[in-house]
């Protein structure tokens, strides 16, 4: 054995090397304060490792990098936890970069002669939020897309040469592919190539010239092992600690809680994202250029010039460092930048948790990313078109938007939007939710509810022969007559074949095909309304399939086709023939109010 | 005697450390690659689609000669986030025997896994990688790389001349047909 370990030490000179990484002389012995840079190097180590693993399941493309990435996060055995690991990791590192560099600086290690080993400190710094930034964009969702948007418009305003910058880095005009390959290739080669490079230097340098040994010191000279390895080696296990308690910070206090990093829904240039906000550690930033002083042609001040002189500044603190007061400056001007920084991030989130609209953007991104991730698992998968079909495509996430858009002006669904928020318009039509369910009918046929806003209370037919119809003859009703509405209610409402009545209706099969009889032959229905057999003289909406998918899309198309309210139609667009909407968005319109989506826990929907 | 005392306590002190230094540090090293070699390991977690009987094509496209015709097998697929629908999965030979039995024979040689090609002067299979050859009923000719015959497929004929095939792909390079599970 030992005579292996000498040819391999003859040949390669390893013992040597490890025996001087060990045994660098600690000044003053091991302490506390000089474990940040190993934790940064540690924080490297975990996000090359992790950063090969993820790649491994990663694809860059506008198809399927937030389909890839969905993927590893809740489909792949252990996915979540790596994810988590890299994610948390970068922001610890931005954490430690700032611990690194203040205590750099207040034991006066940046200067002479370890001026050049500070300013490749400060370059890894900018590397490593480079690395954050393009990272960033990597999942290709909503929050990543729109946020990058912003820091590449930027970019953009650099004089001169910002719009051909821009169009390299983004590879393109627009937000493609291209800024995927472009982005990865920058996040997992150029940029950690650089790190390498410059971590290899800065070591080096940092080997060279020796630890500034905090003065007094306490103690005699010690060897780097094992003392100041072991209190290295607890502070990464500390840190790593905090990175899983962060990835598991939900789930530990709530069963359904999200584990690891989040991902938003898959991005989509036509989708508004007011939750659009950078990472936490560039709020400042972002904050800055709220600031009303640089409003206007300003921006670009705030954006590139004050932090560039900031940075400057920083870059030339070992020359100003030899005044006699300069160490002294230093220290106050990155107090002074630290503090704005903090006070900067407390506004940005001080605002944004008084904005009730970004609240409520933030809980309709999360809806759309949990209803996308079911999508996503559902038996019918991604198509190759990408995820962000799955919710266009989607009833139930499509539905209240256009309910709210189109709708919701006169309409309510359940006294809302649609979406679940109030209108300051007063209510002009029917309330829709449950539109063709029995219950809605029974609504609909009460002496007490028809003339109400929730049906037809806002609209011309509110003393119209139907609430005539109803608030004089089947007020009147005897107990015998309205046990036969209550089975004309089951007919018609049987009509629409609504998802959450299938049970009901094919039970009482019977007491519908009663019903049916009664509503042609004893009822009055037929008197206005044409039911199954074709009536010319028939002037009210057609029962025939009321309230199924086609009868609802073809009553959006045109509400005044001769078959529902003919000439007599109040204030309603004819939706699809004045192409208002889409006859795809008609289609979900009328899934949604239908309640026809796709839904997890529903075993009708997998076959 | 007190010097060595010391120097005792200060070797105790100092295994303690060295040990806790690399057992702490080993943990916080590995978590991270623990948890990527668990999602590198995920495939081994996956099952292939089981074989299951899909209709290829209908007895009129068969000649009555015996010679083999191509054909791709078209079934529902699942590629890793991606489902598609009917989309080729592999291929099959197809051929109509004299006495009107229909055989069917995976297109990829048990060797290393190449599409073999039919030859019609030859009358037979060859694979164009390591020249394998069968004959047209898939036995193996003697000399050939491939350590068993062309994989036969169980073959279905359903009404109006439909032709179903039981498809599955077996592992290569194996004396026996072991379906890739």
């Amino acid at each position: 054995m030992k005579m292996l370990f000498d040819w391999v030490e003859q040949r390669t000179g390893v013992r040597k090397l490890t025996h001087e990484a060990l045994f660098e002389n600690v000044p003053g012995g091991s302490r506390w304060r000089y474990v940040w840079g190993s934790t940064l190097t540690f924080g490297l180590a975990v996000q090359f490792i992790t950063g090969i693993f993820l790649w491994m399941g990663y694809s860059p493309s506008a198809q399927t990098a937030w389909e890839s990435v969905n993927y590893i996060q809740n489909e792949m055995y252990g996915g979540w936890l790596l994810r988590g690991i890299h994610h948390y990791t970068a922001q610890a590192m931005t954490v430690l970069l700032v611990l690194h560099l203040m205590q750099v600086l207040i034991d006066g290690a940046y200067k002479a002669p370890r001026e050049v080993n500070f300013w490749f400190g400060l370059l890894l710094l900018q590397l490593v939020l480079a690395l954050s930034l393009t990272g960033y964009l990597l999942p290709w969702d909503q929050k990543g897309y729109w946020a990058t948007k912003v820091a590449t418009s930027i970019l953009g305003i650099t004089p001169v040469v910002g719009g051909s910058l821009q169009r390299i880095v983004i590879g393109g005009a627009d937000y493609g592919h291209h800024t995927l390959t472009r982005f990865f290739a920058l996040h997992a080669g150029v940029l950690p190539g650089a790190v390498i490079a410059l971590v290899v230097g800065h070591i080096y340098l940092f080997r060279r010239h020796g630890i500034t040994a905090k003065e007094p010191k306490r103690k005699p000279d010690a060897a780097f092992w094992p003392d100041q390895v072991l209190k290295d080696a607890v502070a990464c296990l500390a840190v790593l600690a905090t990175v899983l308690f962060l990835i598991l910070r939900q789930r530990m206090f709530s069963a359904s809680g999200e584990l690891g990093a989040e991902l938003g829904a898959p991005a989509d240039p036509s989708e508004p994202y007011s939750a659009a906000r950078p990472d936490w550690y560039f709020l400042f930033l972002f904050q800055l250029l709220k600031l009303k002083v640089f409003a206007g042609s300003g921006e670009i001040w705030g954006a590139i010039i004050i932090p560039s002189l900031v940075m400057l500044v920083i870059f030339l603190m070992p020359f100003l460092g030899k005044w006699k007061l300069g160490h002294r400056f230093n220290l106050g001007f990155i107090s002074c930048v630290l503090a704005g920084a903090g006070l900067l991030t407390y506004l940005a989130v001080a605002e944004d948790a008084k904005n009730s609209n970004y609240q409520l953007a933030v809980k309709s991104a999360d809806r759309e990313a949990e209803r996308v991730k079911a999508l996503a698992h559902s038996p019918m998968g991604i198509p190759s078109s990408g995820a962000v079909t799955l919710l266009r495509n989607d009833a139930l996430t499509q539905g209240p938007k256009l309910f709210a858009k189109n709708c919701a002006s006169c309409h309510r669904f359940d006294g809302s939007d649609g979406t679940g928020q109030p209108v300051k318009d007063p209510q002009l039509a029917s309330d829709l939710k449950g539109f063709g369910s029995r219950a809605w009918l029974t609504g609909l046929l009460d002496p007490e509810r028809i003339s109400t806003t929730n049906y037809f209370g806002g609209t011309k037919f509110k003393d119209g022969k139907m609430s005539k119809f109803v608030k004089k003859e089947v007020a009147h009703y005897t107990p015998e007559q309205k046990e036969q509405l209550q089975k004309v209610i089951a007919a018609v409402s049987a009509e629409a074949q609504l998802k959450s009545q299938l049970g009901v209706d094919q039970q009482e099969a019977a007491m519908i095909g009663e019903g049916r009889t009664l509503l042609r032959e004893t009822m009055k229905c037929t008197d206005c309304h044409q039911f199954q057999v074709k009536d010319q003289d028939a002037f009210a909406p057609d029962l025939t399939g009321y309230g199924s998918k086609a009868w609802l899309t073809r009553f959006l198309t045109n509400p005044g086709h001769a078959d529902f309210y003919g000439d007599r139609n109040d204030r309603m667009p004819a939706f699809g023939e004045k192409q208002i909407l889409s006859s795809a968005e008609i289609g979900l319109l009328a899934d949604w109010l239908r309640g026809e989506w796709y839904d997890p826990g529903d075993k009708k929907s997998e076959e | 005697m007190e010097l060595k005392e010391t120097t005792q306590k200060t070797d105790r002190r100092d295994f303690v450390k060295r040990a806790l230094a690399v057992v702490i540090g080993g943990i916080a090293g590995l978590v991270p690659a623990a948890a990527g070699l668990m999602v590198l390991l995920d495939p081994l977690r996956r099952k292939a689609a089981a074989g299951a009987a899909i209709k290829v094509t209908t007895l009129e496209a068969l000649p009555k000669d015996g010679v083999p015709r191509k054909f791709p097998v078209l079934a529902n697929r699942t590629d890793a986030w991606n489902k598609y629908a009917n989309v080729p999965v592999g291929a099959v030979y197809l051929r109509r025997t004299s006495e009107g039995i229909v055989e069917a024979f995976n297109v990829v040689c048990p060797h290393a896994g190449c599409f073999v090609d039919f030859s019609a002067e030859r009358n037979g299979f060859l694979c164009p990688c390591h020249n394998s050859s069968f004959t047209v009923a898939g036995k193996i000719n003697p000399g050939s790389p491939s350590p068993r015959d062309l994989d036969a497929l169980p073959v279905e004929l359903r009404q109006d001349g439909e032709v179903w095939v039981v498809f599955q792909n077996f592992k290569t390079g194996e004396k026996e047909k072991v379906p890739v599970a």
